[in-house]
C-alpha cells in the first residue's frame, strides 16, 4: 500500500519531465516542417521556376514571368499559414470549451454561419470593403456559435458531444442550402461567391491579407491566453468552479477568441472545414492534453497542414489547381467518421 | 358475443382507416389539381379546355407548343421526381426511425449526384447510362455509410453523423468537378447543386417511370413489414418480419428511386427529407406513410417549381425554393428532436 503510493508520484514525475523535453523537441520539428513547407509553397506550382528567379523575387524583383509567379505565391503562402494557424487554434479551443472531440469550426456550423452572413451582406446589402466583409463574417460566426450551442444543449443531458455535433452539422447543411438559395439566382455575384464558397487561398494578395491581421492578432492573443482556463475546464465544470475559475466567463472569453479567428479566416478564404478537427487530435497524440502546449502546437500544426494541403492541390491537378477547401474535406471527413465510430455512444 | 371494448376497437380502427384513405384521396386530388393548374396558368393563361385538347393529342394553334413542349414535360417530371424523392425518403426515415436519416442528409443523394456529374462532365456520357451509374453510386454510398456506422448495431445518431461526413466529401468532389468543367454553365451547375427541372423533356420521364414501377412496387409491397419495423427491430422480428431481408430490399429500392430521380433532375434539395414529416402531420393516424409521403413529394416539387417560375420576380430553379423551405424546418426538427428525443 505505502509502496504503491510512493511509487505513483515518482512515475508521474518521470513522465512529465520526459514529455516536456519531448514537447520541446516536437515543437522544433514542427517549426522546421512549417519552414520547409513555406519554402516549398513559394517554389512549387503550375510553373517551375529557377532558383535564381526565386532569390530575385524574394528581393522584390518582378522582371521575368518566373519572378512574378513567385511574387504571387508569397502572399498566398502567408495567407495559408495564417488561416491554417487560426483554424487549428480555433478547433483546439472549441474542443476544449465543449469537451467535445467532434468540435470544429466547420462541423459546429461556425464557418458556415460566417459564410452565410457574408453572402447575405453581399447579396442584399451590397457590402464590398474588406473590413465590412470581416465584421459581417465575425458577426455571423458568433451568431452561429451561440445558436448551435443553444440548440445542442436543449433537452436531457445538456450539450453531449453527439448532440452538439448533430446540431452543428444540421445547421451547417441548412445554412449551406440557404447560401445556395441566395447566391445561385444572382448571376451578378454567383460566380465569385461560388468560388469563394469552396474555400481556398489561391489568388491571395497582400491587399486582401493585411486587413485581417489585426483581427487575427487579437484572436490569437485571446486564445493563447485562455490556455490555463481551458485546462481547468477540462476537469469538468464543477471542479473548475471549485478551483476558483469563473466557468461561464472563461468559456465566453475563449469562444470570443475562436470566433474572431474563424470569422476573419472565413472572410478571406471562405469556409474551410475539418482542419480544426484533425489538427488538435494529431497534436494531442504528440504532446498530450495540456492546453498550454496544445494551443500553440495546434496553431503551428494547422498552418503546416493547410500549407501542405494547398501545395498538394497545386501538384495533383497540374496544370490546374484544386482548392484547399476540397482537399481538407477529402482528408478531414474520413477522420471525422473515424472519431464518430470510435466514440463510445451512450445516449442513442 | 363480442365485448363492448372489442367493438370500440373495431370502430376506432375503421375510423382511422377511413381517415387515412380520405387524406390520401385529398392529396391525390391536390396533385391532379396542381398538375392541371400549372399546365394552364403560367406567364400566360390557357383555357382548361384547350389544355385538355392538347393532352388528348389534338393540335391547338398557339398553345400546343406552350403546353405540350414547355409545361407538360416540366409538370410530368416534377410529379415523377417528387414521387421518387418522397417515397424513397420516407422509406429511409421509417426504416431507421429517424427523420434526419433521409437520403439527402446522409449522403446518398450526393453520391448519386457526384456519379452523375462525373459521368456527364468527365466521361461525356448522357442518357440512361448516367442514371445507371447514379443508381450504382447511390447504392455504394448507402452500403458504405451503413457499414461505417455499424458497430454493435447501427446507432441512429452515429449513422447520421457518418452520413454527413461522407456527404461532405462527395459535395467537395462535385464542387471540384463543376469547377473544372470546360463549359462552366451556371444552369448546369445549379442542377447539380440544388436540383431543377429546367429544360425538361418527356423522354427523361422514362427512367423515372421505370424506377417508380419496379422499386416503388417493391416498397409498397413491403408496407406492412416497414410498419412493423417502426416498432423496433426486436418487436418486428417477433411479429414475423424478416428484418434484415426487409431492410436490404427497402435500402435497394429506396436508393434506386432516389438515385434515378437525382440523375434526371439533380438533388432537389430537402424534398426527400420534408415529405415524410409533412405527410405524418397530414395523415396523423397510424396508417402507412409511404403513399402520402410520395404524394406530398410530388406536391412539393410541383409547387416549388411553380413558385420559382411564375410567382417570384425572377426565375429560380425548384431546388432553391425547396432548399429555402427545408433549411428552417431542419433546424426546427433538430430543436424538437433534442427537446423530446422524438421521431417522425
Amino acid at each position: 500500500m505505502t509502496a504503491a503510493s510512493i511509487k505513483i508520484p515518482v512515475r508521474v514525475h518521470g513522465i512529465v519531465a520526459r514529455s516536456n523535453r519531448t514537447r520541446g523537441l516536437w515543437l522544433l520539428v514542427l517549426v522546421a516542417v512549417l519552414a520547409l513547407l513555406s519554402a516549398l509553397s513559394v517554389t512549387t506550382g503550375t510553373r517551375d521556376v529557377a532558383w535564381a528567379e526565386i532569390m530575385a523575387a524574394l528581393g522584390g524583383g518582378q522582371e521575368t514571368i518566373g519572378q512574378a509567379a513567385v511574387a504571387l505565391r508569397m502572399p498566398r503562402t502567408l495567407l495559408a499559414v495564417l488561416s491554417g494557424a487560426a483554424l487549428g487554434l480555433a478547433g483546439a479551443i472549441m474542443q476544449g470549451i465543449t469537451r467535445n472531440p467532434l468540435a470544429d469550426p466547420g462541423i459546429l456550423g461556425v464557418n458556415m454561419g460566417a459564410s452565410l452572413a457574408v453572402v447575405i451582406g453581399v447579396a442584399w446589402f451590397g457590402i464590398t470593403s474588406a473590413h465590412a466583409y470581416i465584421w459581417t463574417a465575425i458577426l455571423g460566426a458568433g451568431g452561429a456559435a451561440v445558436f448551435v450551442y443553444t440548440i445542442g444543449s436543449l433537452g436531457r443531458g445538456g450539450a453531449t458531444p453527439l448532440k452538439l455535433a448533430l446540431a452543428g452539422a444540421a445547421t451547417s447543411v441548412a445554412f449551406a442550402s440557404l447560401v445556395i438559395a441566395i447566391v445561385l439566382p444572382r448571376g451578378d455575384i454567383a460566380g465569385g461567391i461560388q468560388a469563394w464558397q469552396i474555400g481556398g487561398v489561391g489568388g491571395a494578395t497582400y491587399d486582401r491579407v493585411v486587413p485581417v491581421l489585426p483581427f487575427l492578432g487579437v484572436g490569437f492573443a485571446i486564445s493563447l491566453l485562455s490556455a490555463r482556463k481551458l485546462n481547468s475546464l477540462a476537469l469538468g465544470d464543477d471542479v473548475a468552479a471549485g478551483l476558483g475559475e469563473h466557468v461561464a466567463t472563461a468559456r465566453a472569453v475563449a469562444s470570443l477568441g475562436a470566433i474572431l479567428l474563424c470569422g476573419a479566416t472565413t472572410a478571406v478564404c471562405g469556409p474551410i472545414g475539418f482542419l480544426g478537427l484533425v489538427v488538435p487530435h494529431l497534436c494531442r497524440t504528440l504532446i498530450g492534453v495540456d492546453h498550454r502546449w496544445l494551443l500553440p502546437f495546434s496553431a503551428f500544426g494547422g498552418a503546416a497542414l493547410l500549407l501542405a494541403a494547398d501545395i498538394l492541390g497545386r501538384i495533383v491537378a497540374r496544370p490546374g489547381e484544386i482548392d484547399v477547401g476540397i482537399i481538407t474535406a477529402l482528408i478531414g471527413a474520413p477522420f471525422f467518421i473515424w472519431i464518430v465510430r470510435r466514440q463510445r455512444v451512450r445516449d442513442l | 358475443m363480442p365485448s363492448p371494448t372489442i367493438d370500440l376497437l373495431a370502430v376506432n380502427r375503421r375510423r382511422r382507416a377511413r381517415r387515412h384513405s380520405i387524406a390520401l384521396g385529398l392529396l391525390l386530388v391536390l396533385v391532379v389539381v396542381l398538375f392541371g393548374f400549372t399546365l394552364s396558368v403560367g406567364q400566360s393563361v390557357i383555357a382548361p379546355m384547350d389544355v385538355l385538347r392538347v393532352l388528348l393529342g389534338e393540335p391547338v394553334p398557339g398553345t400546343s407548343f406552350t403546353v405540350g413542349q414547355l409545361r407538360l414535360p416540366r409538370a410530368v417530371l416534377s410529379i415523377l421526381s417528387g414521387l421518387c424523392f418522397g417515397l424513397g425518403g420516407v422509406a429511409f426515415q421509417v426504416m431507421l426511425r429517424n427523420p434526419l436519416a433521409s437520403p439527402d442528409i446522409i449522403g446518398i443523394t450526393s453520391g448519386a449526384g457526384a456519379a452523375a456529374v462525373f459521368a456527364i462532365v468527365v466521361l461525356q456520357m448522357s442518357g440512361p447510362v448516367v442514371s445507371l451509374l447514379a443508381v450504382g453510386a447511390g447504392l455504394g454510398v448507402a452500403v458504405l455509410v451503413y457499414g461505417l456506422s455499424f458497430r454493435n448495431g447501427v446507432g441512429g445518431t452515429r449513422l447520421i453523423l457518418v452520413g454527413i461526413g461522407v456527404s461532405a466529401m462527395l459535395q467537395s468532389v462535385i464542387a471540384y468537378i463543376l469547377s473544372t468543367a470546360l463549359s462552366w454553365s451556371l444552369q448546369e451547375a445549379m442542377r447539380w447543386l440544388t436540383g431543377s427541372v429546367n429544360g425538361a423533356q418527356l423522354q427523361q420521364a422514362l427512367p423515372l417511370l421505370l424506377a417508380l414501377t419496379v422499386f416503388g412496387g417493391v416498397l409498397l409491397s413491403r408496407t406492412r413489414d416497414l410498419e412493423a419495423l417502426r416498432l423496433g427491430d426486436d418487436t418486428a422480428s417477433a411479429l414475423g418480419v424478416r428484418v434484415s431481408q426487409t431492410r436490404m430490399l427497402v435500402i435497394v429500392s429506396a436508393v434506386g428511386m432516389i438515385a434515378a430521380a437525382t440523375a434526371v433532375t439533380g438533388p432537389i434539395a430537402f424534398v426527400a427529407f420534408l415529405a415524410g414529416p409533412i405527410a405524418a402531420r397530414i395523415v396523423r393516424s397510424n396508417g402507412s406513410l409511404l403513399l402520402p409521403a410520395a404524394l406530398v413529394g410530388a406536391i412539393l416539387v410541383l409547387l416549388g417549381d411553380y413558385v420559382g417560375q411564375v410567382l417570384l420576380p425572377s426565375r429560380y430553379p425548384v431546388g432553391v425554393i425547396t432548399g429555402a423551405l427545408g433549411a428552417p424546418y431542419l433546424i426546427f426538427l433538430i430543436v424538437r428532436v433534442n427537446r423530446t428525443g422524438g421521431s417522425l
